[in-house]
């Protein structure tokens, strides 16, 4: 991972991570001022450069019209998820019976970046019934309420592939 | 004035709130550790996230601020519960006997 990381020039990762962190600072301030400016822009630097290998939003974002366009799909589809999932575990608990049957399935994702897997993880996390527990390169373990499909390639089709298709566009 | 604004925020709020009493429901009746993280996190996401909406509708000028902490929930939620999971297997936390199957076990079985 760090070999990987090594890849993209530090200075460079660097400035990202202190862009993310200053837009960040001044949307949540809802200012632009002097002193906003200058305390933003000094923690701002400070946390770029003692974590020059952490993630950000932006990190290796393919800044391409047809990212931006899978980004808005992917988070179409990811807000749909999310609600479905809500619903089902909803109906889930409050019936009687309690009908589950959890199990922890192995799928494969092709996704080479590290902050396309770190998405995919999350929204597994998110999505009806799944949740990442373990991630090993390119092997998510992934727990399942209602276990479909035992097998690598069925639970691949089933949990990942509908995410995948768009953040390989988006992160590759 | 701001009637049906109003209308539309407390909606969002109810329904928020109503996510995160399923996810109680849920961290109470689930059988073990790893159901039980499920229930919490598909709620503790959803149901802040309407409720923050909620609060949006009824104070427009705190959008951006209710935008942020929702990314920030969005970013965070799942992270937190993925770290728990793995934290509970690798301390060997018992599963519920209706688990059917468990690979990441029968993987970590096979290494020496």
């Amino acid at each position: 991972m760090v070999a990987k990381g090594e890849t993209i020039p530090r200075i460079r990762r660097v400035a990202v991570m202190f862009a993310t962190l200053l837009l960040f600072w001044l949307m949540l301030m809802g200012r632009v001022t002097v002193d906003v400016l200058i305390v933003g822009a000094m923690a701002s630097l400070a946390i770029a450069l003692l974590f020059p290998s952490g993630l950000s939003f932006f990190t290796e974002f393919r800044a391409t019209p047809k990212a931006f366009v899978a980004g808005l799909r992917y988070y179409g589809l990811f807000f749909k998820e999310l609600v479905k999932s809500n619903l089902r575990l909803a109906t889930i608990v409050l019936s009687p019976s309690l009908p589950i049957k959890p199990g922890i399935v192995k799928v494969r994702t092709t996704l080479k970046s590290r902050m396309g897997r770190l998405m995919l993880a999350n929204s597994i996390s998110l999505t009806p019934g799944t949740l990442t527990v373990e991630m090993e390169g390119e092997w998510l373990y992934v727990h399942w309420v209602s276990v479909e499909s035992t097998d690598v390639e069925g639970a691949t089709a089933e949990i990942v592939a509908g995410f995948e298709r768009y953040l390989e566009v988006i992160y590759g | 004035m701001a009637s049906v604004l109003d209308l539309l925020g407390a909606i969002l709020l109810v329904g928020g709130t109503a996510f995160l009493l399923s996810g109680g429901i849920g961290l109470v009746r689930m059988p073990d550790a790893y159901n039980r993280i499920q229930a919490g996190t598909k709620s503790t996401t959803l149901g802040p996230l309407l409720t923050l909406a909620g609060v949006a509708c009824l104070r427009p000028d705190w959008g951006l601020t209710l935008l942020l902490i929702g990314v920030f929930l969005l970013f965070t939620n799942p992270l937190s519960s993925q770290v728990l999971a793995r934290a509970a297997h690798r301390v060997g936390v018992k599963q519920a006997p209706q688990t059917v199957i468990d690979r990441l076990a029968e993987d970590q079985g096979e290494q020496p």
